[in-house]
């Protein structure tokens, strides 16, 4: 079971030629509490910056922690050496976004698949070849692609060998990272499939990352939702998708495009107004309050802390009940599908 | 219901690529916008709907480029017009609007000398009077303090605003058409969301005929009247939106639909189409979709099919449909 508490990843801004000196840092992660059982996935959803991609980058340690900890079944991550990390990294595997960039054009996917059997010395002699026939039969890739390059597969192929070389170092948590978005429509099918069908088969545990709120509800057991920096909702899949708390949480639910025409003529829109705020110059207390159409004045001022509603769901919002009543007041029934 | 103002009518596009080997890019695809009317035209990587576009304002490339049919614009052929009327056509009659905001302005000209150039070159006005006019229509597709953003570069804004920017680069002559290829691709959701109801406000407000182009089926589902569906080149299926979601009959746009999760509701597993779009068939041995189709047969390959146009409404290009009235999702 995976552990996060109070992450923090700070990315300092510089300046100066010969002496750096630090006048500012991007919050790019500002205390996130998360916590993944066993063999479940955890969504983390949000918008482009704010931080959900730090976050995972920050469990592996491949960016350095500011604050906080990062705890596996028992092993503190965020206290570990850098060769003990390394060691650790065969436990949490991750899946990139881009299949084009993340396998090494002169490598084979043979030679892309031993690497991580071989840094960890999971296989030796003839067992190395038994292994990635065996990793290539779970993805669903032809034997015969092991002699082959990845310029030779398409976009969903190469997202498949992503896959198999996660999963050569026998991980118990792996973190996905966009893994279908630079795929096209009719593939994204195919990879959700296979990551459902893995987890099942294996008992993995799935942090998955992603932008896109229809492919979180479809494979998640629960789901978080971060603003700039910071978890604003977290819930089971079913209670924040049918019954959402946090008015960002609402805004983003309601904006995502449904492919049927009668939904979307009747959905209601809650359309939010302007930009997301730079993460170097947060807005103070509530970080969501120069967009949020409920503001009042002690949003300006006090942070809001993440507050269980129902069993599970936490939300950081000051005023999620009056919302609640409200909606329900205005409008019959669903709100925001 | 009023004369269409754009008329394609079997647009081919080929390129000629190394070894003298041909790609057929489009292949005979016919489609009509009205004045006020949004037409979408989805379909995956390679199926030929950004090249359909490019080809009606005359982008392409005229070296080992060979196109044929017919274009017409408010009666007048575009195709193979010179390059002198073709200027005179994008940006006063019709304008674009690309993907990606950041590489489709230009890095080092400030957003009011792009739009103010847009405005001198179609409307013939005086600077001062084109900078009023460029504030205008900032404001117009909501950027907040238009007359000091009309300063800024495109690096200074957010990707949400930069795409606004193009919108008001193609609003500046008051376009009669608008081709939009994927518009909001590149943006986040929330973002998305405003962009979209900002070409419905243009749409309703200026009587304006949009071309929606787009992988998304939710996006083409909100603001769509009718929609094509492009597969290797030719539209497969075509017809009014309620309908084509309803009771999808070609086998390539249910498996789509199918394939994609929905947000309003768990669908269990989703049923991918097998294959990928590369795995296709030349159109002239047979249904180019046939490798990855579930009711493929015998009859799906040698021939064709024709595009014909069902009783129902609507075209449709398969010799096996779906029968009428099965939708893809049974209820919510």
């Amino acid at each position: 079971m995976l552990q996060v508490r109070n992450l923090q990843v700070h990315f300092p801004i510089k300046k100066g030629l010969v002496f750096d000196r630090t006048i500012g840092a991007v919050r790019a992660v500002d205390g996130v509490d998360l916590t993944i059982p066993r063999s479940t996935t955890l969504g983390l959803v949000g918008e482009s910056g704010c931080g959900k991609s730090t976050v995972g980058k920050a469990i592996l340690r491949l960016v350095p922690l500011t604050a906080g900890t990062v705890t596996f079944d028992n092993l503190e991550l965020s206290a570990l050496q850098n060769e003990e990390m390394r060691k650790a990294r065969r436990h949490v595997q991750m899946i990139f976004q881009d299949p084009y960039a993340s396998l090494n054009p002169r490598q084979n996917v043979e030679s892309i698949i031993t690497e991580p059997i071989r840094t960890h010395q999971l296989r030796t002699g003839a067992a190395v070849h038994q292994r990635v026939n065996e990793l290539l039969d779970s993805v669903g890739l032809p034997r015969g692609a092991a002699g082959r390059y990845p310029h030779e597969f398409s976009g969903g192929q190469r997202q498949r060998i992503g896959i198999a070389r996660a999963l050569a170092a026998e991980p118990d948590l792996i973190i996905a990272d966009e893994p279908v978005s630079a795929l096209d429509v009719s593939i994204q099918a195919q990879v959700i499939n296979l990551l459902a069908d893995l987890q099942e088969q294996l008992g993995l545990t799935y942090l998955l990352i992603s932008h896109d709120l229809a492919v979180v509800r479809h494979i998640s057991d629960t789901v978080a939702v971060m603003y700039l920096g910071a978890v604003v909702e977290t819930a089971p899949a079913e209670a924040l998708y049918t019954n959402p708390r946090h008015p960002y949480t609402l805004a983003l639910l309601s904006a995502v495009p449904v492919p049927d025409p009668v939904v979307e003529d009747s959905r209601h829109r809650m359309v939010l107004q302007g930009d997301l705020p730079s993460p170097s110059n947060p807005p103070s207390g509530c970080r969501f309050h120069t967009r949020c159409v409920y503001a009042q004045n002690r949003c300006e001022q006090d942070r809001p802390v993440l507050r269980e509603l129902a069993p599970g769901h936490q939300v950081a919002c000051h005023f999620a009940e009056e919302i609640a009543v409200s909606i329900s007041a205005t409008r019959d029934g669903d709100v925001v599908l | 219901m009023s004369e269409p103002l754009l008329v394609v009518d079997d647009l081919h596009v080929t390129f000629q690529i190394r070894g003298g080997r041909a790609l057929r890019a489009v292949d005979g695809v016919s489609f009509a916008v009205r004045a006020g009317e949004t037409v979408g035209i989805v379909g995956e990587s390679g199926s030929g709907k950004s090249v359909t576009a490019l080809a009606i304002l005359g982008l392409l490339p005229s070296r080992g480029v060979t196109t044929s049919g017919s274009i017409l614009l408010n009666g007048q052929q575009l195709l193979g017009a010179s390059e002198h009327d073709m200027q005179d056509v994008r940006g006063r009659r019709a304008a674009m609007v690309f993907q990606d905001p950041m590489t489709s302005l230009n890095p080092v000209l400030t957003v009011g000398r792009q739009l103010t150039e847009t405005i001198t070159r179609h409307l013939g006005v005086k600077r001062e009077a084109a900078r009023d006019r460029a504030a205008e229509l900032l404001d117009r597709v909501g950027i907040p303090e238009p007359r000091q953003r009309l300063k800024n570069y495109p690096h200074q804004l957010s990707g949400g605003m930069r795409q606004r920017v193009m919108i008001a680069i193609a609003l500046a002559s008051d376009p009669a058409l608008i081709i939009a290829d994927e518009p909001t691709t590149a943006l986040d959701v929330t973002i998305q969301a405003q962009v979209l109801e900002l070409l419905r406000e243009v749409v309703r407000e200026s009587n304006t005929a949009l071309v929606m182009i787009t992988h998304d089926l939710g996006v083409i589902a909100g603001i769509c009247e009718s929609v094509n569906v492009m597969y290797s080149g030719r539209i497969v299926e075509s017809n009014e939106r309620h309908h084509l979601f309803a009771s999808p009959r070609h086998h390539y746009t249910r498996g789509l639909l199918a394939s994609v999760p929905r947000l309003d509701g768990a669908q269990g597993r989703l049923v991918p189409i097998p294959g990928s779009p590369s795995d296709v068939i030349a159109w002239s041995d047979g249904c180019a979709f046939a490798p990855r189709c579930p009711a493929a047969s015998d009859a799906c390959r040698g021939q064709a099919p024709e595009l014909v146009i069902s009783p129902e409404g609507g075209t449709l290009r398969c010799v096996q449909p779906a029968p009428l009235g099965m939708p893809v999702w049974s209820g919510r």
